[in-house]
């Protein structure tokens, strides 16, 4: 095809040496980003391009949100009912947790335990949602200017969204529950069974993965972070056991489970923004095994 | 007549090169849009319909360059892995400059089917990367963006034309 173009009208190399050049540099791309995570530095400059563009997306929605708003305030007399019910609710469980509260700490300096450090949280709104279907992942409208760290934990007013995996500027990467590459160690609430709960890149699908299938598990249980892995605050609501199919041809139970947070119902969401306090590993545990220090560095994805 | 039935072509005015920046942040800006369910499936990438539509008609100026370029920024709107959306559109440029003088041969509503055969191309890159890299199967209606983005050509396109139309009141002085 090219070969019909006279030649002093042609420039430079040819359509297929362009092809070549460009498919190499996006393969070597996809492998620096999927295996080795070198390219923070290059996603932070296109962020900085980006963000306008995403900030302006959003303005359509904004704009939609305040004009329903005043037109269909009726409802706001209600809502303001219902709202001054839910806080005397909440003012009395609020005392209880206070007195409890004052005697976890009397009881953990007894046992001369780690307190557990009260958690600050900055609330951010969903930022843009990505149309790619192989990842799950929100955008968050804050980011390192604020505070946000990789690692931190994202919930909602029901439970677990998920953890920031990457940071930029002003917004920041949440990798949510159901993305195929996240886990979070969690524990049955009825009996205090750990496990660890993973995605399964379907929308409202998690999967308890290695559970024998004589374990004591039931549908509807409810499912709350451990805490073990420094990562999570414990006691964090993550899901419900929707199903189970024990097969006893198999060796696991194949558990099912829904998340009880829903990041498509609500656009503001909290980021926790203090990590709860690692208990120190010592140095001979590394010492012995060496692969486990590599699978720490590349605990957060 | 062998020609009696070439369609006949408008003469358009020489395209800026600021009409095509803009067109295709504005395009970014749509693909940007936050959705959800039912319209983000339905969305088509419109990012794809301008890289196509500036490689069929503009093939020295916007070529594969632009096009991996674009790929980028989409990936980092997407929050995919880098170099996705990059290959994809690449691919899906080197096929439009290929084949952008037959293209230009065809009325907009008989260069659709061509230009949903690219876009689904395109689509099947992305997917065979994302199997690669070891997601699951997203389902069928992943290729329904490429079936209204067919549909949405020939309206897009004849609104990227509407700049570049000839001025009659000029000509009258």
């Amino acid at each position: 095809m090219t070969e019909t173009n006279p030649r002093f009208f042609r420039h430079g190399p040819s359509l297929l040496a362009r092809l070549v050049f460009f498919v190499m540099l996006s393969l070597v791309l996809m492998a620096a980003d999927a295996r080795f995570k070198y390219l923070l530095e290059i996603r932070q400059a296109f962020s900085t391009v980006i963000y306008p563009l995403q900030k302006l997306a959003n303005v359509p929605g904004t704009i939609y949100d305040g004009v329903s708003e005043f037109f269909f305030s009726g409802h706001l007399a209600d809502e303001n009912i219902h709202l001054k019910q839910q806080h005397l609710v909440d003012r009395g469980q609020l005392q209880q947790l206070g007195a409890l509260e004052a005697e976890n700490a009397q009881l953990r300096k007894l046992l001369e335990a780690t307190q557990r450090v009260e958690s600050k949280a900055v609330m951010a709104e969903i930022l843009h949602v990505p149309r790619d279907p192989f990842n799950r992942k929100v955008m968050l409208d804050k980011g390192s200017q604020s505070g946000v760290q990789p690692g931190q934990v994202v919930v909602d007013d029901i439970g677990v969204v998920g953890q920031i995996t990457r940071e930029y500027p002003w917004a920041s990467e949440v990798t949510l529950i159901t993305d195929k590459d996240h886990s979070v160690p969690v524990q049955v609430v009825r009996n205090g069974l750990r496990s660890v709960i993973s995605g399964t890149g379907k929308d409202a699908m998690l999967e308890l993965r290695y559970l024998a299938v004589n374990t004591d598990i039931q549908e509807g249980d409810s499912l709350v972070t451990s805490g073990i892995d420094g990562v999570y605050p414990p006691g964090l609501p993550v899901a419900v056991v929707s199903k189970i199919e024990r097969n006893s041809t198999y060796v696991f139970a194949r558990v099912t489970c829904t998340p009880v947070a829903g990041v498509g119902h609500n656009r503001q969401l909290l980021i926790l923004s203090t990590l709860t306090p690692v208990t120190e590993i010592p140095a001979e545990a590394f010492e012995l095994k060496p692969e486990s220090r590599k699978r720490e560095k590349g605990g957060v994805r | 007549m062998a020609f009696a039935d070439h369609p006949k072509h408008e003469i358009l005015r020489p395209v800026r090169g600021s009409l095509i920046v803009i067109s295709l942040m504005v395009t970014l800006l749509l693909n940007l849009m936050p959705l959800k369910g039912i319209a983000l499936a339905l969305w088509p990438d419109f990012v794809a319909l301008a890289i196509l539509y500036w490689c069929i008609s503009q093939p020295q100026r916007v070529g594969i360059s632009v096009a991996f370029g674009m790929g980028l920024l989409m990936d980092f709107g997407d929050a995919s892995t880098f170099g996705q959306h990059a290959l994809a559109y690449s691919i899906m440029a080197f096929v439009a400059l290929l084949f952008h003088r037959r293209l230009s041969n065809f009325e907009l509503l008989k260069q659709a089917p061509q230009i949903g055969l690219i876009l689904l191309l395109g689509q099947f890159v992305i997917l065979l990367t994302g199997l690669l890299d070891g997601s699951h199967f997203p389902g069928w209606n992943f290729f329904l963006a490429s079936v209204t983005g067919t549909l949405l050509w020939p309206f897009f396109s004849s609104l990227l034309r509407i700049p570049q139309k000839p001025r009659f009141e000029s000509d009258a002085r």
